[in-house]
């Protein structure tokens, strides 16, 4: 894994996503290893996500090494209208490992082959997010004990929801069954459907949040933005209908646990937080840990 | 083979055959058929058992590269290239799709990379269902066949 860029979830084998889950386990034991130390890492945000920004931010900073970067495009030379390809060519210049996120799909892609430091996607557009589904997936292996057989529901917005995306891609290489509950008009796209019927994983689709989540290991709840109605009514109409709320949560099973990739509006109601079978702030801090892992053996440093 | 007559004969060259009507046009820019400087004929809508109507180009003294000859597949599978020497087909094949793409088709989504900055497009190609889809390298959405747009 070595000098090896992380741009797509495709880009690492089953066996390299179990490295960084195992050792994101021994950065979550024991998170102060100054592994980074004599190390600059550059966080370039071409546009402003302050919560991955952060938790890429910390795991450098957990590992002993130095951050260099802007957090919005506004701040840096793109403004006066250097291309993504100079920018990269210059830091790589100056930073071991370049972090980015940007606006434009398929722009980590070709930092990644112009750069001669390896790159880690951060987020491009609608495209890929991968350290967000290793995160997800430590958090799943971590709660459940495995990633194989599990039953997974999927909730909110299937159609536009990058994340969601990247982690039914990556669940199904573990026999998972999918469950999708979602507004009619925001469901799963066919092509993901047409991926599990090729590799033969069962998928039910629900457009209610009812008592079949009594079934489930996992429910992964995702926001559903207004912005992505053209009617304002439909919105009207459905936002209340994928709300997660405690009472709904009485038969479920022991082992559940509600994950969210943050940030959250209304879909989890607040008091779920003190439920037991809430992760989603516990799955925010295994970011960072996983970011740790994730750049600790991309600098062949573990 | 009375079709091919209607379209004059060339003595050496190249005769891109069996394409269908509707493909001519697009195949043209394709391959820069507009750019030759040799002798062009081509013939449009002409009669064919097996496609109903069929579109000929005949271009002299060119041999277009095998990498110009797949990207006719893209668009038109069944088409057939003949080499003609002193009159003759001495070679005739199949278009091929070639695993990769470069260049010169555009990627269909607007947020890509390759319609922003100055990258050029690069895709892999997959068939599914008969149908040819472009992957593309960047942005990974699939530019579909009926999508398939040429960079001049």
């Amino acid at each position: 894994m070595k000098n090896k860029s992380l741009i797509s979830i495709n880009d690492f084998s089953k066996e390299e996503y179990f490295k960084i889950l195992d050792l994101a386990e021994e950065f979550q034991q024991n998170p102060n290893q100054k592994l980074l130390d004599n190390h600059v890492v550059a966080s370039l945000f071409f546009e402003p996500s302050t919560r991955t920004r952060l938790s890429f931010e910390t795991a450098v900073q957990r590992l002993g090494g130095r951050v260099i970067g802007f957090s919005e495009a506004s701040s840096s030379s793109v403004s006066k209208g250097e291309s993504l390809k100079d920018t990269i060519l210059t830091v790589s210049r100056y930073a071991d490992l370049i972090i980015m996120r940007h606006p434009i799909e398929g722009s980590s892609r070709h930092a990644s082959d112009v750069s001669n430091k390896p790159v880690i996607n951060a987020g491009d557009g609608s495209n890929q997010h991968p350290t967000q589904c290793m995160l997800d997936l430590f958090s799943i292996r971590k709660t459940q004990g495995t990633l194989e057989n599990l039953n997974l529901f999927l909730v909110g917005d299937l159609k536009y929801g990058r994340t969601v995306h990247s982690l039914l891609m990556a669940m199904a290489q573990f026999n998972p069954v999918f469950n999708f509950v979602s507004p009619p008009s925001l469901r799963m796209p066919q092509e993901y459907k047409d991926f599990l019927d090729e590799k033969g994983i069962k998928y039910y689709e629900h457009d209610k949040l009812d008592e079949n989540i009594n079934h489930a290991d996992i429910v992964y709840v995702t926001r559903v933005q207004r912005e992505r109605f053209s009617d304002p009514m439909e919105y009207e109409k459905v936002k209340n209908a994928y709300i997660l709320k405690n009472k709904m949560l009485e038969n479920t099973k022991p082992n559940l646990k509600i994950l969210h990739p943050l940030p959250r509006v209304n879909e989890i109601s607040t008091d779920v937080d003190e439920n037991s079978k809430a992760y989603y702030f516990d799955q925010a801090e295994n970011g960072v840990y996983t970011r740790m892992a994730i750049m600790a053996l991309i600098l062949g440093l573990k | 083979m009375k079709s091919e007559l209607t379209v004059k004969a060339i003595e050496n060259g190249t005769v891109i055959d069996h394409l269908q009507a509707n493909n001519l046009y697009k195949i043209i820019s394709i391959i820069g058929v507009d750019n030759v400087d040799t002798e062009v004929f081509i013939g449009n809508n002409l009669e064919s058992k097996k496609l109903g109507k069929k579109a000929i180009i005949k271009i002299a003294d060119k041999f277009p590269s095998m990498d110009d000859i797949n990207k006719i597949a893209l668009i038109d599978p069944n088409a057939v290239i003949n080499i003609i020497k002193d009159y003759k087909v001495v070679e005739k094949q199949h278009v091929k799709l070639p695993d990769t793409i470069h260049k010169f088709v555009k990627c269909i989504n607007p947020k890509c990379i390759t319609n922003h900055d100055n990258v050029e497009t690069k895709f892999n190609v997959l068939i599914k269902d008969g149908k040819v889809g472009l992957k593309c390298y960047y942005c990974e959405k699939i530019t579909g066949q009926n999508n398939i747009e040429v960079i001049k």
